[in-house]
């Protein structure tokens, strides 16, 4: 029953406008890898996601586009929202997901990143995009990040993200042309990191 | 929008179409100058005509854009008038001529001649994606040729050109390489463009929509235009300059003026002509005044 | 002599009112009416349904009359209306064993069971102009028709046109000489409309690109598998035509429900297949399905259809019409149309860069100044 009561928790208030401006600020993000970007709308966040993961998920997840969910945010009233709101099916295998939703462990590492789908060699377009749920994000943390996109280096803090999950990040980027793309999402903000991006530090 | 069209979506698409496109899109900044397939869609407009461009477009355009539509370099080209009507009819947006006003450029042929900014997106139509197509026409060939970077025939077919005619002759839809792996196609805008695309602030996005593929250059990305040490990529130049506003540094049009060989040269970025005649630069003739004949060379 | 070149919107409303003239011809001519072409033109309306996949009579007639009878371009008028319909429900396969049969032949048996039907067809019409159409056309149209043809007068034998027909490849199936068809339901069916063809292609892809393929096109190439060009001894098993039931079952309800008929032409090709080491001497199929009434393109659809099964067969691919990637990438009208007519677009700055490196080469021929680059 709570389930169906959260379903009806609205999504976008003006779904073309809205999802497009969604979709244009995480264009700008993979654009300009490691641009703090905000949050364009005001959104009623579902049970276990903030505002920026489902609002990505809103504009982009739909039938064509299997969705993965990390335990801790797996719950049934967030499957009845995305059902309700996107119709994207739900996959409990990692490399089946078109997106996925993962939050860091205690130890600031996102367990079994390397596991989602690369993409292949003749068709990397096929890889996940996987989006981390993280507390904060700001300009002037000790990860340097450079590659496409980016026209001096710049630095981010990901808080809380640990060097461990930066290490996994660095192997995936070593792996170009496949590899997954990945948006960090604040509550309020977003940073994209596409697999061009080299992270230092 | 008196004209019919009030039937559908905003900027056309309906919304899961777009999101389809969304995606390819993303992948494809993510992959820089790879090919990704998307479920092209029936425009309508015909295939060849920019429908690539125009789903692009469609996907992207927000309801605060100001769109400008080139085609050739100019915006009063017919198929350019045609797109520009069609956004205006289906998105009601803002349309202008002017590069510097514009946040989202598609274009047909050309880049703009002044450098585009980080405000800004500029959308190719393609009608070919393929870059190794001339060599091989079989789209399973060529995906397996772009994963293991075989791009020897390439270099063969460029080289040749060398051999034959001691130089590269290809003068537009020149091959280029984009961030060091992917050997891409820029559209056949003429070489002269290519450099423009290297280090662009601007994000660029490619459109093929009867060939079904989207791809893209990001920002500040590595566009390296093939060619060999010894015969080093070079662009087109002209002895003439503008007649309109004495431009030397853009690309040339050539018009002929009669039938006895006369010709006159003119800048093929409209706006840019436009912005420099404004500016009180002047060529060796008045607009519309008949020009001198000149013998070709 | 600059704005003349440059063309402009003033060019393109004065060429959008001067098609509407064209299209309308002389005034004094009464209009066609869409019920007219529906009716009169019905082989020219399916031919447009099928290659623009939508099946519906009026659009197509309203198609045909807008695109001045080209036949190409109401298709396209057809698709670009298509791909913005919604999507409500996916029916289920139809059956055309219970098909209402309006017409029904096979060249592979004097009689099968439920008959020969010939139908409405020009097979054996003498191809003489019949100039009492001219004449009726100058008549009032209201003249009464010749008495309607009975079904049973059609018939060459006595079988009700009722009941199932089946099908002369399932007569062929109950003893084992023709390879065995079963639908794999564990596969989604691919959707080219949803999804980007690529390759290799499955047959559920290549099928469906082939109905939507231009008729002409795929005369050609099954007339080239026919002469050499291809391995290919084909048979009409069976053609037949008339109308099926569509279902679709309703999420809610759970059960098949009747939508509605449509007319459809299907073509069952029997090929030889000479066996091999794992599989005995078996006849194989070519299939061919358009909406209405396309026997010539539901014919050719089946013989290329057999063609592009070469490799899975395991035969030599060695003519064009065997090649998937060929057949398939150029068999669709409104690409091919859109794309040989865009080079009327303007292509000046190409051109001009072409013009700069020829008269450079010429420069540089006539100064005899190759650069000595070896010849390998």
């Amino acid at each position: 029953m709570t389930a169906d009561i959260d379903a009806l928790r609205p999504g976008f208030e003006n779904p073309a406008p809205d999802a497009n401006a969604v979709f244009r600020t995480v264009l700008t993000g993979f654009s300009y890898p490691g641009r703090i970007l905000a949050l364009p709308i005001a959104i009623a966040a579902p049970p276990r996601l903030n505002a920026t993961a489902a609002a990505v998920l809103l504009a982009l997840a739909d039938l064509d586009a299997p969705v993965w969910l990390t335990a801790d945010v797996d719950t049934a009233p967030l499957r009845s929202w995305l059902q309700f709101h996107c119709g994207c099916p739900l996959t409990a295998l990692r490399e089946e997901a078109v997106f996925a939703v993962a939050n860091p462990d205690a130890f600031g590492a996102v367990d079994g990143l390397a596991e989602f789908a690369p993409g292949r060699a003749e068709s990397p377009e096929t890889s996940t995009t996987v989006i981390v749920q993280v507390a904060d994000l700001r300009a002037d943390g000790a990860v340097r990040l450079s590659g496409p996109g980016i026209a001096a280096p710049r630095s981010l803090a990901a808080p809380p993200l640990s060097p461990a999950f930066w290490a996994v990040l660095r192997d995936n980027h070593a792996r170009f042309p496949q590899g997954i793309d990945v948006i960090l999402a604040a509550p309020d903000r977003m940073v994209c990191l596409p697999r061009t991006t080299l992270t230092e530090g | 929008m008196s004209d019919g069209l009030s039937g559908y979506n905003f900027a056309y698409l309906d919304e899961q179409t777009k999101r389809m496109i969304r995606r390819a899109l993303l992948k494809a900044v993510a992959i820089p100058g790879y090919q990704v397939p998307f479920a092209g869609r029936e425009m309508p407009l015909p295939y060849g005509w920019g429908t690539g461009g125009i789903q692009v477009t469609a996907a992207v355009i927000a309801p605060g854009d100001v769109l400008k539509v080139i085609d050739q370099g100019a915006d009063d080209t017919t198929n350019a008038v045609s797109i520009r009507r069609f956004f205006s009819r289906t998105a009601g947006v803002a349309t202008t001529t002017r590069t510097a006003d514009a946040t989202l450029i598609q274009t047909r042929h050309r880049i703009p001649e002044r450098p585009l900014t980080e405000a800004q997106i500029i959308v190719y139509q393609v009608p070919i994606p393929e870059p190794l197509r001339w060599m091989e026409p079989r789209e399973s060939e060529t995906k397996k040729m772009h994963a293991l970077l075989e791009y020897g025939v390439m270099q063969v077919k460029l080289y040749e050109d060398i051999a034959h005619l001691g130089r590269i002759t290809t003068s537009y839809d020149y091959p280029v390489r984009v961030n060091g792996h992917y050997i891409m196609s820029p559209s056949p805008i003429p070489r002269f463009d290519n450099p423009k695309m290297n280090q662009m602030a601007a994000l660029q996005l490619f459109g093929a929509g009867r060939e079904k593929r989207i791809y893209a250059v990001p920002p500040y990305t590595r566009v390296e235009s093939l060619d060999f040490d010894d015969y080093p990529f070079e662009i087109q130049r002209w002895d003439q300059h503008c007649a309109l506003c004495g431009a030397s540094d853009s690309y040339l049009d050539e018009m002929v003026t009669d039938d006895h060989g006369g010709r006159l040269f003119i800048c093929s970025d409209t706006d840019y002509c436009g912005e420099r005649r404004a500016a009180g630069h002047r060529g060796d003739t008045d607009l519309p005044a008949n020009p001198a004949p000149r013998t070709a060379p | 002599m600059y704005v003349a070149v440059k063309g402009g919107e003033q060019a393109i409303d004065n060429a959008h009112r001067l098609l509407a003239e064209a299209r309308r011809g002389d005034p004094a001519v009464p209009e066609l009416t869409i019920e007219q072409i529906a009716q009169q033109l019905g082989i020219a309306v399916d031919r447009v349904m099928t290659e623009g996949s939508l099946y519906d009579r009026t659009l197509a007639a309203l198609a045909i009359k807008q695109a001045r009878g080209d036949i190409t371009e109401a298709v396209f008028l057809l698709r670009a209306y298509r791909t913005t319909l919604p999507r409500l429900a996916v029916s289920e396969p139809i059956d055309t064993a219970v098909m209402t049969v309006q017409r029904r032949i096979s060249a592979t048996f004097k009689d099968v069971p439920g008959g020969q039907i010939l139908g409405p067809t020009f097979d054996y019409s003498h191809r003489l102009l019949d100039f009492s159409l001219a004449a009726a056309a100058t008549v009032d149209a209201a003249a009464s028709p010749a008495e309607p043809a009975s079904a049973s007068a059609e018939r060459t034998d006595a079988a009700t046109a009722t009941g199932p027909t089946p099908r002369v490849t399932d007569i062929l199936n109950a003893e084992g000489l023709i390879e065995v068809e079963t639908a794999d339901d564990t596969q989604p069916v691919g959707d080219i409309t949803r999804q980007p063809l690529t390759f290799p292609a499955d047959r559920d892809v290549r099928l469906q690109s082939l109905t939507r393929g231009d008729e002409g096109f795929l005369l050609a190439l099954g007339y080239s598998s026919q002469r050499g060009y291809g391995k290919s001894h084909p048979f009409a098993g069976e053609i037949r035509m008339g109308t099926v039931a569509v279902e679709i079952i309703p999420e809610e309800l759970g059960f098949a429900i009747d939508i509605g008929d449509i007319a459809v032409t299907e073509c069952q090709m029997i090929n030889q297949f000479q066996g091999s080491k794992t599989q005995p001497a078996q006849f194989t199929r070519g299939y061919g399905l358009t909406f209405g009434h396309c026997e010539r393109k539901a014919m050719a659809m089946a013989l290329v259809d057999r063609a592009l099964r070469a490799e899975a067969l395991g035969e030599d691919v060695t003519a064009p019409a065997q090649d998937a990637e060929f057949v398939l990438s150029h068999c669709d009208a409104v690409e091919a149309s859109g794309f040989v007519e865009h080079l009327k677009l303007p292509h000046y700055v190409d051109f001009q860069s072409e013009l700069v490196t020829v008269r450079t080469l010429r420069q540089a021929f006539s100064d005899r100044e190759i650069p000595g680059v070896p010849d390998v």
